[in-house]
């Protein structure tokens, strides 16, 4: 086996092929490629493969360790359930840039050096906006070049700072970076884009929701993790991490809470998520990146399934906000039931995956002595039952019924949902199967009685401050908004800066041309009153009048000569 | 009885079973509260080894996000079409 056949390659070229097949065929090249590439990458072992020395770069395209094993075989499987999940699609631009896409993730997870992971990198943005574009609406064609923006932007940086580096150091493998010289902060911050770090993070719920039904479904699983995985690589320990990623865990739920479109909700709730995972890179011990890793794993399969459910609902009834939903459960009785196991699983409640991945972050950040970010988590993975937990299932399904009665979701997607489901809960109720794929060996029990009181206590409390505040109706209730964000910087003011800057420049220039025609003319027609036709100098002069001026010349001489 | 427009009837759709199902969940928390004194703790700090530590900081967790996130809403709402504008 050799590195020419990386799942990476095998996935971008064979989606590209798929592009000229039709049908069945399509279907079933389709379902291969993810197959053969999560054999492939079980199977081999351990290893670099595939050096290459270019313009005395050492360019390493495949390494196979423990950390990019486990990365790259989830985006693979993610890659197989989003594909089942799409196939009812009839257009080839979707399926074909969504495996393009994880192959890209990929290619990106299995890099051994910066230079690959640039190009990876900037091929998942630009195979993945068409995920979003195929949406053919204006807002996500907008949406879509704004998320183009700031991805490819990340890739710039990345680039920069690979060169930064490879000056400092000589070196553009990438393994530890750190942030003790200039190109750790830039490498830091273009991954910081991608991982939708606090003030960066805009593009993740303004294009998410914009995507197809299965496009957020491919999106929601690769790009973000693609993120945790480089910095789980490149900065594991560094402190800034743990307070950055307590934050994301802490500020979406805000908006998520009072957000109206289901699947906006859901881009709000995977920032939560991340942050979770960032803070486990952050504490740095085995057992917090662990924790990231297993979180990961189990987050990319149980928020695949809850994208998966809310996109059955926006294919049957064409929105997916909560003000025009309810009472759904009487149409797609299945669909609501994956919804509910993947609200299960991102609540974190015993037996479903949620709740033996999250265990490891927290007591990791606990065995650190971090009371303070052990209790923003804690209020985050209260705040993530509350919004996803219930919120997502309660306002879609339940709720006040909405009158609409629809069709189940088709065959296809209802497949795709049953295995996640399966999955999720396959990973809750046997944790070691998970345990074994992670990076260091797993010395934790999950299920202890006082692990799985002190988790339920938190979840059913939280649905009974849910139940209270709506009993009473002081929940805040479904409503047509858009709610502002930090995208307002670009978004309003960063757009009102530039017309501003424009009209104002207009202005100047006209301003300055005017005055520059006015200055130009006044020395026109002076200079016409002297030398014009009629000007006096030049007039033809009389004889007599020069030899007058030539004497007073001789005689004022005289005089001063004589003084 | 309420009933679907297809003549089905929802357990959920009436509002008895609704308050049952509210009920339930306080039934669930207090059983969740008495049988803490039953388990061995093995809590991470000082503060979860007190009683109850976490229902009451779950349950003042959402509450406060809700009420928080309401503050929130007055100052970012805008109209639906804010930047189609």
């Amino acid at each position: 086996m050799s590195a020419s056949l990386s799942p990476a390659l095998l996935l971008i070229f064979g989606s590209l092929l798929a592009a000229v097949m039709r049908g069945r065929i399509r279907s079933a090249w389709l379902l291969l490629l993810p197959v053969a590439g999560f054999v492939w990458l079980a199977a081999i072992p351990a290893g670099e493969y595939g050096h290459l020395a270019y313009l005395g770069l050492d360019i390493v395209p495949v390494r196979v360790d423990r950390w990019s094993r486990l990365f790259g075989l989830v985006f693979l499987l993610a890659a197989l359930l989003s594909t089942i999940y799409a196939l009812h699609v009839k257009d080839w631009v979707q399926p074909v840039a969504g495996l393009g896409y994880a192959g890209a993730a990929v290619g990106a997870v299995l890099a051994g050096d910066l230079i690959t992971l640039f190009v990876f990198w900037e091929l998942t943005a630009v195979s993945s906006v068409f995920l979003i574009w195929q949406r053919r609406t204006t807002r996500a064609y907008q949406a879509g070049l704004r998320y183009l923006l700031v991805q490819l932007l990340s890739g710039v940086l990345l680039l920069i700072a690979a060169a930064v580096w490879f000056r400092q150091t000589g070196s553009i493998r990438f393994d530890h970076v750190g942030l003790e010289t200039s190109a750790g902060w830039l490498m830091f911050i273009a991954f910081g884009m991608k991982c939708a770090f606090p003030l960066l993070h805009n593009w993740l719920q303004d294009a998410y929701p914009e995507a197809t039904e299965a496009g957020t479904v491919f999106l929601s699983a690769f790009t973000t993790k693609l993120a945790v995985y480089a910095l789980a690589r490149g900065f594991s320990g560094t402190e800034h991490l743990i307070w950055i990623g307590a934050i994301m865990t802490a500020f979406p739920i805000f908006y998520a809470v009072i957000e109206n479109d289901l699947r906006r909700v859901l881009a709000y709730s995977l920032n939560n998520q991340l942050g979770f995972m960032v803070v486990g890179i952050g504490v740095g011990t085995e057992l917090a990146l662990n924790g990231t890793a297993a979180h990961a794993f189990a987050h990319i399969l149980y928020k695949a399934l809850l994208f998966m459910s809310m996109g059955a609902v926006l294919l049957r009834t064409g929105t997916v906000n909560g003000t025009d939903l309810g009472g759904l459960y009487k149409s797609m009785p299945w669909t609501t039931g994956f919804c509910i196991v993947g609200a299960a699983s991102i609540s974190a409640f015993p037996l479903f995956s949620g709740f033996v991945s999250k265990s490891l972050i927290l007591t990791a950040v606990a065995a650190e002595g971090h009371l303070w970010i052990w209790l923003i988590l804690l209020f985050a993975s209260a705040g993530v039952f509350h919004h996803s937990g219930i919120k997502i299932p309660y306002f879609a399904f339940f709720a006040h019924d909405s009158g609409k009665r629809c069709k189940e979701a088709p065959m296809n997607m209802l497949v795709a949902m049953g295995i996640t489901a399966a999955l999720c809960i396959g990973i809750g109720v046997y944790p070691a199967s998970l345990y074994a794929l992670l990076p260091f060996k797993v010395d934790f029990e999950p299920y202890t009685a006082w692990h799985v009181l002190s988790q339920l206590q938190l979840l059913m409390f939280s649905a009974l401050a849910f139940s209270v505040l709506m009993w009473y109706r002081i929940y805040p209730p479904e409503m047509h908004a858009v709610n502002l964000d930090s995208d307002w910087l670009y978004r309003r003011l960063g757009y009102a800066l530039t017309r501003g800057m424009t009209t104002a420049f207009i202005g100047l220039r006209s301003r300055v041309s005017a005055r520059a025609a006015a200055a130009l003319g006044f020395a026109v027609r002076r200079i016409y009153l002297h030398h014009g036709p009629e000007g006096v100098l030049a007039r033809a002069w009389p004889t007599g009048s020069m030899v007058l001026w030539v004497a007073i010349l001789l005689a004022s001489y005289l005089a001063i000569y004589y003084l | 009885m309420a009933s679907d427009q297809s003549g089905k009837d929802y357990w959920l759709d009436r509002k008895e079973n609704v308050a049952r199902v509210y009920r339930g969940v306080w039934i669930a928390c207090a059983l969740l509260f008495l049988v803490e004194p039953l388990v061995h703790k093995h809590p991470e700090f000082a503060i979860d080894s007190s009683f109850g530590f976490y229902g009451w900081y779950g349950f003042a967790c959402c509450v406060g996000l809700v009420l928080t996130a309401k503050v929130l809403r007055i100052l970012v709402k805008r109209p639906d079409d804010y930047y189609e504008r």
